[in-house]
């Protein structure tokens, strides 16, 4: 029993230590004039899926939940914030080449299709960035015009 | 005493809580960083062959004086294509290594113009698709669909280069729910690398590119 105490002392003691380290914070105040809202013309409907479900990881302003302010959860939100954003940024997407925005559009439709994204762990605690059946068709016939026209 | 016995046990619950919430996503990046240790230690071993092998070396420039033709490029895609072929995804997977980095070795100094961007155009996608294929064995699905926006920028890119060899543009009308897709290959003959041996042989030849 007093091991016990013991591990849990050390155990609360390195959660509170590791609660002082700093990480960044992917957030910025202003759209960039890239932003794929800015150089496509995007329906109001396909515009709340990419925003709600899309460019908390996809691009540089991130909503984050409360407890983001908990380590190691900024950690790990960090890594992946980070792997997202060198795949694809939105706020990036005007930068991108025809040819780098054409295999991203279909990335993005297969991806959705086939349900790989948004990834499960994050719907798993952002219920409301899961794509119903007529969201997914929404984006799907966009992006098909989309490609059809680049 | 029993408070702190209490506060105690809600700590190792919420302690307990945050390591299984967050176990998997640790695992991940944890594969990612051996994969950055692997492409770490792969170019080292690289170079220090090269050093010590003379024979490498002059294999090596042999190779420089034939990039405008794309030649490493194509020996690495055909590679990846018949692996595909085969419905072999690691072997995929490798081939999809080799042709990131002979992509990253293109030489693009001798391509003037309006080209030049083109071609950096063409090498930055291209690169992506091939990581990704070296990225995904065991999904061969996944590496289908990266190597027919590939296979695009191959086709695009030896329009620009040239070829060392003939290839044919051989084009599946099945693959994609019907929307299709096109490949380079080395024979006349029909091996199609989107359905493998599902459907080795559906497939027409479209053109031949020399």
């Amino acid at each position: 029993m007093k091991v016990l105490k013991i591990i849990a002392i050390i155990l609360l003691l390195a959660f509170m230590g590791i609660q002082f380290i700093p990480t960044t914070r992917n957030q910025i105040d202003i759209v960039p004039s890239t932003d794929l809202m800015e150089v496509y013309d995007v329906p109001e409907k396909v515009d709340v899926i990419f925003k709600t479900s899309c460019y908390d990881c996809h691009s540089n302003n991130t909503a984050y939940p409360w407890y983001n302010k908990i380590q190691p959860v900024s950690w790990i939100m960090e890594g992946h914030i980070n792997e997202a954003k060198a795949e694809l940024n939105f706020n990036e997407f005007g930068s991108y080449s025809e040819r780098r925005q054409k295999s991203k559009f279909k990335s993005i439709l297969s991806q959705v299709k086939d349900g790989e994204m948004p990834l499960a762990s994050y719907t798993w605690m952002h219920r409301e960035a899961k794509l119903s059946g007529n969201e997914k068709k929404a984006l799907e016939v966009w992006i098909n015009k989309m490609l059809e026209s680049l | 005493m029993k408070k702190f016995k209490i506060t105690m046990g809600m700590v190792a619950i919420g302690l307990t809580l945050l390591t299984v919430t967050s176990c998997k996503d640790t695992k991940k990046s944890d594969e990612h960083m051996e994969m950055d240790q692997n492409e770490m230690n792969h170019d080292g071993n690289e170079n220090m062959e090269m050093d010590q092998n003379g024979m490498q070396n002059d294999e090596m420039m042999n190779r420089d004086q034939k990039t405008s033709k794309a030649t490493a490029v194509l020996n690495s895609y055909l590679e990846l294509k018949n692996a595909l072929v085969a419905d072999n995804t690691e072997v995929a997977a490798t081939a999809g290594k080799t042709l990131f980095e002979d992509l990253g070795k293109f030489d693009q100094s001798s391509i003037a113009g309006a080209q030049k961007q083109e071609v950096i155009d063409i090498i930055e996608d291209a690169r992506e698709h091939a990581e990704h294929i070296s990225e995904n064995s065991g999904k061969m699905d996944h590496q289908r669909e990266h190597f027919e926006m590939l296979s695009k920028d191959v086709e695009d890119l030896i329009a620009i280069t040239g070829t060392d060899r003939v290839l044919y543009k051989t084009f599946c009308p099945m693959y994609n729910e019907g929307k299709g897709g096109i490949w380079l290959s080395e024979t006349k003959e029909i091996k199609n690398p989107y359905l493998g041996g599902k459907m080795m042989k559906c497939g027409e030849i479209q053109e031949e590119i020399k």
